[in-house]
């Protein structure tokens, strides 16, 4: 792919809601309004202006089959080209970037919500996603996919649990600078270490708490924003992958889709040294394990080298190499397939210089990452520049 | 070009000639109800129903909503909507939801309630009434449970029967 | 912004109930389609995949499942997701996958195992119903197509009889379709005479539900003329989603099909459908719905489609074939891979590949639409044997 693609595409407008573990005073349909509101004011737009829509969700995680039936009208989009795609939010800007490429669309939003709260045992939902004939019948809680490949990791970069508990400590205090991150909090390595074990080496407090919240972003051609007189945090680059859906064929310390994805994209957004031409990363930590497994996925460091970036400081806000300086899933809470949307959202604010005392100083491209969550090998990456 | 696919016989399946591997899924949700249905199911506990309006568009709305899908704004009041309407269209089954004969027939129907605007309507089951003698256009009355059997849910309502 | 083809195609059978897993399926259709391409799946740069939903399978996150035997392993894959116009969205989303310039070559894949759900997969369909204000009152899947059914019928005074001539005309069709689950010579008297589901519904007004896939390859003008002197081109894509409060808005018409067409249409520079689309699949999961999507594709006028269906219009010698393949009447409904069915079949019958099923006369223009949700979705591509026209409208 020619550089040539890489200021067509931007992110006119982004809204969200608070992250918060409980949200009873408003239905899914209303929270995703709420984020569509402040998008849309955001971009400065009406929402007649928009012509497609996408919306990220699963039919397991709301309770609902056929859950597209019940995205349009709290985005406007009533009879409009809408579409749902069953994956997470940056896999949603991808679509609708492509959209946007193909010279028939100019306006586009692509929404994503959680209401993990609704979900009474969401580890029961995890396990449907286990392969129905070779794993579900072990009758495993689903976390011992991390505690197997948190193992395998450690094993094959000499990462410790301590560097992973580092990534905790780091993203909740991270955290304790964002407005509404729910997990935000001032913790130790020990006490990380001596959370309940869920399958060794994991323990609780290596594993994002699940939270609510609905997230909109507002992409627009080049041509739409100029006319517009709006000037967009380019969307320079995107990629998405998947690598081996059953456990017993995946490689286990390898998390392939990231490197997929991280190539495709930077190969689009014509960076060939990531590692000097990204300011800021917001990548998936869903796992305390995985923010360093998916450092060095991307290419932003060579294999082994996360921790030693993470110890040094190097990936603290101030550092050379500031990984989640919103806090990540870790400080915002697992918000399901709006967590990559979160981030997109998140990532604007710190290209745009809004993002207060997150602030990454002179942050002018920055990555965002995602990865959909066990038992899945599939992820998204997008890269922003302005 | 050759053909793809073995069919099974339901006897190959029910007979256990071919392996299978059963799971009973276990997904229960509790969903929030938010602002405008929280308002619903309250006015069903008692025994009203509840619409909003929209001021730009002029439509009265059944189900509430808290904004309104096509002026895409929030609306602007909750009325309480009559529990009388017309039959926009019905059906008699003879189906369980999951496809098992029942004795009687279920007859479900969209109906439109007086007091919201032209064709805001809700799906309910029409009852007290003689399947053949069900036509589009008829007019129908709530039958509520009595107060203390009321839970804040559509089931509040058992059905609608001919006014 | 480069035209797209499609170049190749396979379908499993539709079959009640499947050996196969929902892998094996997936794979099986890929396979045709890559060879019918003379591709390997080396070849293809990036997988969309469609299949309808999880529940069916009990599978959370049912795309990441199948990816395998998709072909996604290691590619950019993708799940778009309609409900039933799924079918017919797949191969839209891989328009623009390859339309944006991204990719030269797709791989679409549309999947369904509905068989695994026990004790009638039917029983599935109660989640898609609003969770507090319809579920609560154990509806049937059937309901909403017998409320529709009667809506329409009573609008325009449209008796059953006129209806059951779909179903009659769908099923024999499908005996010329050698991956039918269901054809058969049946009279109307016999669809009359079926078992009331749900009144209107008749138990052979229905389609059945089934296991089945099917695939289709897309490329970019520059490969698909290199890989065959036969490409099939999209013309225009058009969807659209109505509001969920389906209970607010007049059954007897289905305005998101007429918005899809209009947007396909659009950008294909179709202005007299009726004169212009040579060959339709519209969606016909219950005889009356291909009335109904013929009167929202613009290809008749509204009421007016039992008459036509009477003539013999849709008949595949008439002036309007419809459903050529015999459908979903015909040959199951196994959701999402019967959309992609359709339209493998309209690329069958513009390249003159369709066999017994052919119609007459050198089709140029195709069409197929697919629908879903609660009375929701239209989806619709138009194909042709010459490339879309330059100028087609952006969509609005």
């Amino acid at each position: 792919m020619t550089k040539s693609n890489s200021h067509k595409v931007g992110i006119i407008g982004v809204g969200y809601t608070p992250s918060t573990p409980l949200s009873p005073s408003r239905s899914y349909k209303e929270m995703v309004f709420d984020a569509a509101v402040r998008a849309y004011c955001d971009a400065g737009i009406e929402f007649s202006e928009i012509q497609s829509f996408v919306s990220c969700s699963e039919d397991f995680l709301e309770g609902t089959s056929i859950f597209d039936e019940y995205t349009p009208d709290q985005l406007g989009a009533a009879l409009k080209p809408v579409h749902t795609i069953s994956a997470d939010g940056i896999f949603g800007v991808a679509a609708a970037y492509m959209q946007i490429l193909t010279g028939r669309f100019d306006i586009i939003a692509v929404e994503a919500h959680s209401k993990a709260s609704n979900i009474v045992d969401i580890e029961e939902i995890d396990s449907l996603a286990l392969d129905p004939i070779y794993n579900r019948p072990l009758g495993l809680n689903p976390h011992f996919i991390l505690g197997l490949e948190m193992a395998r990791f450690c094993h094959e970069t000499k990462t410790s649990p301590e560097d992973c508990a580092r990534v905790v400590v780091k993203n909740r205090r991270n955290a304790l600078d964002h407005p509404f991150a729910p997990f935000a909090s001032n913790l130790s390595i020990k006490d990380v270490a001596r959370s309940p074990v869920i399958s060794e080496p994991l323990r609780e407090l290596d594993v994002a708490r699940h939270s609510d919240g609905a997230c909109v972003v507002v992409l627009s051609s080049a041509s739409a924003a100029k006319k517009m007189k709006k000037y967009p945090v380019w969307i320079t680059g995107v990629g998405w992958s998947s690598d081996a859906p059953s456990l017993e064929t995946r490689e286990w310390g390898r998390p392939l889709y990231a490197e997929l994805a991280g190539a495709m994209a930077f190969k689009m957004a014509g960076m060939k040294n990531p590692r000097k031409a990204i300011d800021f990363l917001e990548i998936d930590d869903t796992a305390s394990y995985k923010e360093l497994q998916h450092l060095e996925a991307l290419g932003m460091c060579r294999r082994g080298e996360a921790k030693t970036l993470l110890r040094r400081g190097e990936t603290q806000r101030d550092g050379s190499m500031p990984v989640n300086p919103s806090g990540g899933s870790l400080g915002l809470g697992h918000l399901l397939e709006a967590t990559g949307l979160y981030r997109v959202a998140e990532a604007c604010e710190q290209l745009r210089g809004f993002a207060g005392r997150r602030q990454v100083k002179g942050a002018k491209s920055g990555l965002v990452m995602s990865w959909r969550g066990i038992p899945a090998t599939s992820g998204a990456v997008a890269v922003l520049e302005i | 070009m050759e053909l793809k696919g073995k069919p099974l016989t339901d006897e190959e399946f029910r007979k256990g000639k071919v392996i299978t591997v059963p799971w009973n899924p276990k997904a229960m949700y509790e969903w929030d109800t938010g602002t405008a249905m929280g308002r619903y199911l309250d006015g069903m506990k008692q025994g009203k129903i509840i619409g909003v309006q929209c001021h730009k568009c002029r439509r009265i709305m059944v189900p509430p909503r808290d904004f309104c899908e096509l002026c895409f704004r929030n609306v602007d009041e909750y009325t309480e909507i009559k529990d009388t309407g017309s039959v926009n269209t019905f059906s008699i089954c003879n189906v369980s939801w999951d496809m098992k004969r029942i004795s009687s027939p279920l007859i479900p129907a969209v109906i439109e309630l007086d007091g919201a605007s032209e064709g805001m309507g809700i799906m309910h089951l029409l009852g007290e009434v003689d399947p053949k003698s069900v036509t589009r256009g008829m007019k129908v009355k709530a039958v509520w449970k009595p107060a203390q059997e009321r839970e804040g849910a559509i089931t509040d309502i058992r059905y609608f029967k001919p006014l | 912004m480069p035209d797209v083809a499609i170049i190749g195609a396979g379908t499993t059978r539709f079959m009640r109930r499947s050996l196969e897993t929902g892998k094996e399926l997936s794979y099986e259709a890929a396979k045709m389609a890559l060879d019918s391409a003379g591709l390997t799946l080396k070849d293809i740069q990036a997988v969309c995949m469609g299949t309808a939903p999880d529940a069916f399978d009990g599978l959370h996150m049912k795309g990441e499942y199948l990816l395998d035997g998709a072909g996604g392993f290691g590619k950019p894959y993708m799940r778009g997701y309609v409900g039933g116009g799924t079918g017919v969205f797949a191969p839209i989303q891989g328009w623009y996958h390859v339309a944006s310039g991204l990719f030269d070559i797709c791989l679409v894949v549309c999947e369904e195992k509905m068989s695994s759900c026990q004790p009638h997969p039917q029983g599935a369909f109660l989640t898609i119903f609003d969770h507090t204000t319809e579920r609560p009152l154990g509806p049937n899947l059937l309901w909403i197509f017998a409320l529709e059914m009667n809506r329409y019928m009573t609008t325009y005074g449209i008796q059953k009889k006129d209806i059951a001539l779909v179903s009659v005309k769908n099923k024999k069709n499908a005996m010329d379709n050698p991956i039918a689950q269901l054809p058969m010579e049946i009279t109307v008297d016999d669809v009359l005479k079926s078992e009331v589901l749900a009144w209107p519904v008749q138990r052979l007004d229905v389609s059945p539900t089934s296991d089945g896939a099917a695939a289709i390859v897309l490329a970019s003008e520059k490969v698909a003329r290199k890989l065959t002197n036969k490409p099939v081109w999209i013309q225009g894509v058009g969807w659209s989603l109505d509001t969920s409060y389906w209970t607010d808005k007049d059954l007897c018409y289905p305005r998101y099909v007429e918005k899809a067409a209009r947007m396909a249409y659009g950008m294909a520079g179709v202005k007299e459908p009726k004169k212009e689309i040579n060959v339709v699949e519209p969606y016909d999961p219950f005889d009356y719905k291909e009335l109904h999507h013929l009167e929202g594709l613009l290809l008749c006028d509204k009421g007016d489609a039992p008459r036509i269906t009477a003539d013999g219009v849709t008949q595949r010698n008439g002036n309007m074939p419809a459903c050529p393949s015999g459908g979903l009447l015909g040959c199951g409904n196994p959701i999402a891979a019967s959309g992609l069915m359709k339209i493998s079949e309209i690329f069958y019958q513009l390249r003159g590949e369709a066999g017994k099923r052919q119609v007459p006369g050198k089709p140029l223009r195709g069409l197929a639409q697919a629908w879903g949700d609660l009375m929701q979705v239209g989806t619709v591509v138009v194909m042709g044997v010459d490339k879309p026209r330059a100028k087609g409208k952006k969509a609005r």
